[in-house]
């Protein structure tokens, strides 16, 4: 069996693993980076993936997309409310995200990150890479599922398994034998929560049950301090950014990396610039605390609610593992560590042990590991619509998959040669409280007196979560024709349709990729030194100013050609030469901060 | 219907050794299990998932010990729709004048808004019912011994699987009521309603 390796496709980033040597290990990018930014950027020289999408998204904000995780396996109605800086188009079942005059889906952006990691591992091995097991945060419904799968065949890529997140960190801690017994495994990312609770007893790794919230994470938390960073703009600076695209965006990396920093530090300087003037503030840990302390606790009853539907007290779980890179927050762990009563720990890295353990499921697909058995659960109930729009159960949640139920279904009417079956998943009674998944039409029965066929449909979830449906009329015996019809999701023909257009449209050549992301590199960096030389120009001496302006006229000059090399050197001359004015603009930065303070101190005094 | 207790090589009897069958599950899921038949033809493949689902729906049955009666109910009566299905929740008669006390505190408490004296009045009579609920699982566990015991002996066991029938019909009811005070104080936790059986 060819290489198959394990993709970790993330809110805020991504990474591919593979195991080699027995040894699951990150593949770094040709600068010897693990992590893959999950944004992609339509700009004018092509599509960028990663790093250099990143640093040029406050610059193109309505063409650059992020996040896109949360939006997978959704329709319009669930997103149109929320806040997105690029625009969103009103199709009702799956989002279309408007770049340009084009649109794209969530699964399409997705393909175009799954593209890249490809490209890493393949540039990694020398050989083509066409296999893999992707992770999705176990709480993901059968749509979210299948839209990573989707995701998956657009970028070319055979998707062997779909593995929830929780469990394959525990994969990865299992095989380096540093897990046994009850575990729970909690899960924080960028975007997605999920609690897992596992029995790991002689290499069997029994997911017991799951729980989470897939719209809850880290960009949550940014965004809590983003609203109060804008609240205090407005009081201070008496302007308010909410209407201009780019500073939204420079305030909320601006917030995302203090946020990152108070993990370590008791406080931090908040330093982003504006038109005329640069916003700084000091930010203390307690502060940051107080503004996501409630979204932390929306944590909790998930983990109370896993716990229960495992039958066990907290008190019983022998191991707290931390995964996702929220969990670094000290907060998460104070309130981890109060719920089950023992301190939680990350030895493997948060940010790459789902990788890990995505490359240690794909090594037992490929045969390679024996000892190691996986049996996971289906996170939400499924079931169907009868009479009075009341939901029945026909598989309730945390059952461990691959499962089945059968249910049989008759006609009402006389000749009737159709049956709609409307399937959904959720914990409600009510049908139109859950998530519709999708309608079967049970269609070409031959017209009998009402009541008098019986058709056997088998609701099968498979080993990925993901929901297969099969009939037969038992009189016959023969096997009913089934449409399907998604209610959040691309349908077969036009994933085909993608396929082919990423065909005709993709980057075939390796180098003019290269070349682009190059260029978009260069076109950050001209950006951010000319917006520096407007805005504090005076910090920097005539040498140094004479030394920016010739090494800025360099890269302008290289930038139109095709020298990659060329462009890169010249980058990076130019960020040497406007070293010691971005030194100074820091250290003005701080100052600032520290000398506001002590104002404030001294109107309190008085 | 497919004999679960087959499945694992058990007899047909409510008595299981929960390492046994815990140990007997493991085994047939390493056997049977998806992640091993990969790169296998598609028939076998399908084989696998089928095989796989089987064992994981009978260990579910299986498992602990109420859902082993009601699915040892459906055996035995041949009724095979829907695993593990029981009867509909009904009140049973001794059971009549307690539940006009809970519907009398109830009444009052929603009067009062749910507040006071009232709602504690509600959340104690759903503590006596989860108690009952929980004496009521006691009780068929009880009797497993017995049913086992009539197995062997070939002795008549109709009038015992009416006692199972009845004394889980009642927990079933009392499931409902409790579910329906949570609601009704505004606590219910969401995720019972997959409980119970429709």
């Amino acid at each position: 069996m060819s290489r198959i390796v394990g993709i970790d496709l993330g809110t805020t980033n991504s990474l591919v693993a593979h195991v080699e040597g027995g040894i699951p290990r990150v593949i770094p990018d040709a600068e010897g980076r693990a992590l893959l930014p999950s944004i992609v950027a339509w700009t004018p020289h092509g599509v960028v993936v990663g790093e250099a999408a990143r640093r040029q998204l406050a610059r193109n904000a309505a063409r650059t997309v992020y996040s896109v995780k949360r939006l997978m396996g959704r329709g319009y109605e669930d997103v149109k409310d929320e806040r997105l800086p690029f625009e969103i188009v009103p199709h009702a079942e799956v989002v279309s995200i408007r770049i340009g005059d084009r649109e794209v889906t969530p699964p399409e952006v997705s393909a175009h990150v799954l593209r890249a990691l490809k490209q890493r591992a393949e540039a990694h091995f020398g050989e083509a890479v066409e296999q893999a097991v992707i992770t999705v945060p176990a709480y993901f419904n059968d749509a979210q599922r299948q839209a990573t799968k989707d995701a998956g065949r657009i970028a070319g890529l055979d998707v062997l398994r779909i593995v929830n997140e929780p469990t394959a960190a525990s994969l990865a801690y299992g095989l380096q034998r540093m897990a046994e017994g009850i575990i729970a495994v909690y899960d924080l990312g960028g975007g997605t929560f999920d609690i897992s609770i596992l029995r790991v007893k002689d290499g069997v790794f029994e997911v017991l049950a799951t729980n989470g919230n897939t719209h809850l994470g880290g960009d949550d938390f940014d965004q809590a301090m983003v609203d109060w960073i804008v609240d205090d703009i407005r009081r201070r600076h008496g302007v308010d950014p909410s209407g201009d695209p780019e500073a939204m965006q420079e305030i909320r990396l601006g917030a995302e990396a203090a946020k990152c920093r108070l993990s370590f530090d008791e406080r931090t300087v908040l330093g982003i610039p504006f038109e005329g003037f640069t916003y700084h503030r000091d930010i203390t840990r307690a502060e940051a605390e107080a503004l996501v302390e409630p979204l932390v606790a929306t944590t909790l009853g998930p983990c109370r609610r896993a716990l229960a539907d495992a039958g066990l007290d907290a008190r019983a779980v022998d191991q707290v593992v931390l995964v996702g890179g929220s969990t670094r927050m000290p907060l998460v762990r104070r309130r981890v560590e109060e719920l089950f009563g023992r301190a939680p720990h990350s030895r493997l890295n948060p940010d790459e042990v789902v990788a890990l353990g995505a490359a240690v499921q794909a090594q037992i697909l490929a045969g390679g590991i024996t000892d190691m058995l996986l049996l996971d659960v289906t996170p939400l109930s499924l079931g169907i619509e009868t009479l009075g729009g009341i939901v029945s159960v026909l598989i309730p949640r945390n059952t461990t998959i691959p499962t089945m139920a059968k249910e049989y279904f008759t006609t009402s009417v006389d000749g009737q040669t159709t049956i709609d079956m409307h399937v959904l998943q959720g914990e409600r009674e009510l049908a139109k409280d859950n998530r519709s998944l999708a309608r079967f039409d049970l269609a070409g029965l031959e017209p009998m007196p009402a009541g008098m066929p019986k058709i056997e449909v088998t609701f099968l979830i498979d080993a990925n979560g993901i929901l297969q449906v099969q009939a037969r009329e038992l009189r016959t015996g023969k096997a009913a024709s089934i449409e399907v019809k998604p209610t959040y999701g691309l349908t077969e023909d036009q994933v085909e349709q993608m396929v082919e257009d990423s065909f005709t449209h993709a980057e075939a050549d390796v180098e003019a990729r290269l070349l682009i992301e190059t260029r978009t590199e260069a076109d950050t960096v001209i950006n951010h030194v000319e917006r520096a030389l407007r805005q504090a120009g005076d910090l920097a001496s005539a040498e140094e100013r004479a030394a920016i302006e010739s090494a800025l006229g360099a890269l302008r000059a290289a930038r139109p050609g095709t020298d990659r090399d060329e462009i890169r050197e010249r980058t990076i001359a130019l960020n040497q030469a406007t070293a010691p004015l971005a030194d100074r603009m820091m250290e003005a930065a701080i100052r600032d901060a520290v000398t506001s303070k002590r104002a404030d101190r001294l109107l309190e005094e008085r | 219907m497919t004999d679960y207790f087959a499945v694992f090589g058990l007899p047909r009897k409510l008595t299981v050794d929960a390492d046994f069958l815990q140990r007997r599950f493991y085994e047939l899921s390493r056997r049977h299990h998806p992640d091993f038949h990969q790169g296998a033809d598609a028939a076998r493949q399908a084989e696998a998932l089928a095989q796989s689902a089987l064992v994981n729906r009978a260990y579910r049955a299986l498992r602990d010990p109420i859902p082993r009666v009601e699915y040892l109910i459906a055996l035995e009566e041949g009724r095979g729709a829907r695993e593990g299905a029981t009867e509909k929740p009904t009140a049973p008669r001794e059971l009549l004048e307690e539940m006009l006390e809970v519907q009398e505190a109830l009444e009052e408490a929603k009067a009062t808004g749910m507040t006071g004296e009232a709602a504690a009045r509600v959340r104690e009579e759903r503590a006596r019912l989860e108690a009952r609920y929980a004496a009521e699982a006691d009780a068929i566990a009880g009797r497993a011994a017995e049913w086992d015991r009539l197995v062997d002996e070939g002795g008549d066991r109709k009038p015992l699987l009416e006692w199972f029938k009845h004394r889980l019909a009642t927990r079933a009811y009392l499931r409902t009521v409790i579910d329906d005070l949570s609601e009704a104080l505004g606590e219910q936790e969401e995720g019972h309603v997959s409980h119970r059986r429709h």
